[in-house]
């Protein structure tokens, strides 16, 4: 095995969480942060803001109602971790979202979980339940509720979530406010994805020392990959960060890659001829965790194809670049595939891409240019030819 | 009290009469149900209070709150990138031959709908398909039709 992949074990170890908690809740809420802040942890369900910080922000925020979320949408094709954790640690979930509510000053919860994952509520509300009377013994008044969605990718997206819990369509809302200040029913939010509330509860059991000298300067510490496409040893490893593609392909690929996709649909596609100098982390291509990799058996026109009929129907239709930005890019590399348009028809296209990603209102709009933009570049005789 | 209208009345005692209640009581009724029928929504808006074109707005954003009617158990295979790529077309005809029904239909014995879905989160283990909240993985054109005729066995 190539030693350049090094495997980690924090997210799924066993710990004895509630230990770590009553040590947590003994120090000041600035304390818990500060670490948090010290250890570099970054936001695991892509966009990657420093978690610390988004604790700062809710923390100082007056008001004594305040919530904390737990964003368990996970719909990014390619992804599916969260399941995994869910599944197998929820205990240490709800932990880092106990901790994550000690330190912003919240006494109240919530689980948003996409509706494909509800086979997993009756395991989840039974640890919730357990959690429940071990917060009592530790007095701290904190509670936990699941919020169920209804197959919306969109919202994944923090506001369009807080959009959903409220009983609304999820469509994203204008920022600022950020949810810090103003998430959901108006009161300051910390919400964090499933993974980052783990590590947060791991940086509070050994300190930020540990994390932050695995990794790189930029990405500190390690993330669970989803690992799947054209490889035999699909599944979920947890890495540290800041390894090449090249690296990457080494150990998971079938000797036969021609492409991988890093951060699932609204990620960037990667060609083989670039593997060595791309960086797995936020100074090169950042992931939730999505890894696709595709070999030479593959067409990227049909993934692409794939890719924008994902964004067409996913796009809430709010707002105009998005709505009809994904729509135009999916008929355009038809209508060059079938040689309706000529092929520098895709030049226009790019340009289009362009405006979406500086129009368009949420992430969705904005990274649905990834992979066109990467795959077109890339793989530019496949589409047309 | 129409049977609806007795559901959609526990419900609202159960989740509240606040907006926040509206999608755990659409999802509640889509459970029993498995659609949303005008009378439904109707009898939703009255409870809360609210339109009943503002129900309809928030259901028909979700993909899984279907507004027509749908059959007792809906098939979802998922769709996307490496589902694809590891045969779910197959898996779909095999389901249209068994079902006797193209891709978005019912059964005319009401007993099933089949559908696509976006990625359902089980990329390592495609095709996978949901059938109501149960999980499938690594389908094969033939352990999907076994599955299905278990379901069939059922009244």
């Amino acid at each position: 095995m190539d030693n350049k992949i090094k495997k980690v074990d924090l997210i799924f170890e066993k710990v004895d969480y509630l230990n770590i908690l009553d040590r947590a809740f003994k120090r000041s809420q600035d304390e818990i942060i500060l670490d948090v802040i010290d250890s570099g942890l970054r936001g695991r369900g892509g966009a990657g803001f420093p978690t610390g910080l988004k604790w700062k922000f809710a923390k100082n925020e007056d008001g004594d109602q305040k919530y904390v979320i737990c964003n368990a949408d996970e719909g990014e094709p390619g992804t599916f971790k969260d399941r995994e954790i869910l599944t197998q640690v929820p205990e240490k979930v709800l932990a880092g979202m106990a901790l994550c509510g000690k330190a912003t000053g919240a006494n109240e919860g919530f689980i948003y979980l996409r509706g494909e994952y509800n086979f997993l509520l009756p395991q989840l509300n039974a640890v919730i339940d357990k959690f429940h009377k071990e917060m009592k013994k530790l007095n701290f008044d904190f509670t936990i509720k699941i919020k169920s969605g209804s197959g919306a990718y969109v919202c994944g997206e923090e506001t369009a979530l807080m959009e959903s819990m409220e009983g609304h369509r999820g469509e994203p809302r204008n920022k600022p406010p950020f949810p810090t200040t103003s998430g959901y029913l108006g009161k300051p939010t910390s919400i964090n994805n499933v993974e980052t509330l783990v590590f947060a509860l791991m940086i509070a059991n050994e300190g930020p020392t540990k994390f932050k000298e695995m990794g790189t300067f930029d990405s500190r510490g390690s993330k669970v990959f989803s690992v799947s496409g054209d490889t035999p040893k699909a599944g979920i490893y947890e890495l540290e960060l800041g390894m090449s593609l090249e690296d990457f392909v080494n150990e998971f690929g079938d000797g036969d890659t021609k492409a991988v996709q890093i951060g699932g649909a609204s990620g960037f596609c990667v060609a083989r001829k670039h593997f060595k100098e791309t960086v797995i982390g936020f100074e090169g291509i950042p992931t939730g965790g999505s890894m696709m990799l595709f070999n030479s058996t593959r067409s990227m026109y049909n993934i692409l194809t794939d890719y924008l009929e994902f964004f067409e129907e996913e796009s809430c239709g709010q707002c105009t670049p998005c709505r009809v930005g994904c729509q135009q890019l999916l008929k355009g590399i038809d209508a060059v595939k079938k040689g309706i348009k000529p092929p520098y028809y895709l030049d226009e296209l790019q340009k289009l891409s362009e405006t979406m990603r500086l129009a368009s209102k949420c992430g969705l709009g904005q990274s649905a240019p990834n992979p066109f933009n990467s795959i077109i570049n890339n793989f530019r005789e496949e589409i047309i030819y | 009290m129409t049977n609806i209208e007795e559901l959609v009345k526990q419900q609202t005692e159960a989740h509240g009469k606040t907006r926040e209640s509206l999608m755990p009581i659409l999802q509640a009724v889509i459970k029993s149900e498995r659609f949303l029928s005008e009378d439904a929504m109707v009898a939703i808006a009255r409870e809360l209070d609210i339109s009943t074109a503002d129900v309809y707005g928030t259901a028909s954003f979700y993909t899984f709150m279907d507004t027509r009617p749908k059959g007792k158990n809906i098939i979802r295979v998922c769709k996307t990138i490496t589902c694809h790529m590891k045969g779910k077309d197959a898996v779909i005809g095999a389901l249209e031959d068994l079902l006797k029904i193209k891709l978005g239909e019912n059964t005319s014995d009401g007993k099933f709908s089949l559908l696509q879905a976006n990625c359902l989160g089980w990329c390592h283990k495609g095709p996978v398909m949901l059938i109501n909240d149960e999980v499938y993985p690594e389908v094969t054109p033939e352990s999907a039709v076994e599955i299905i005729q278990k379901y069939l066995k059922e009244k």
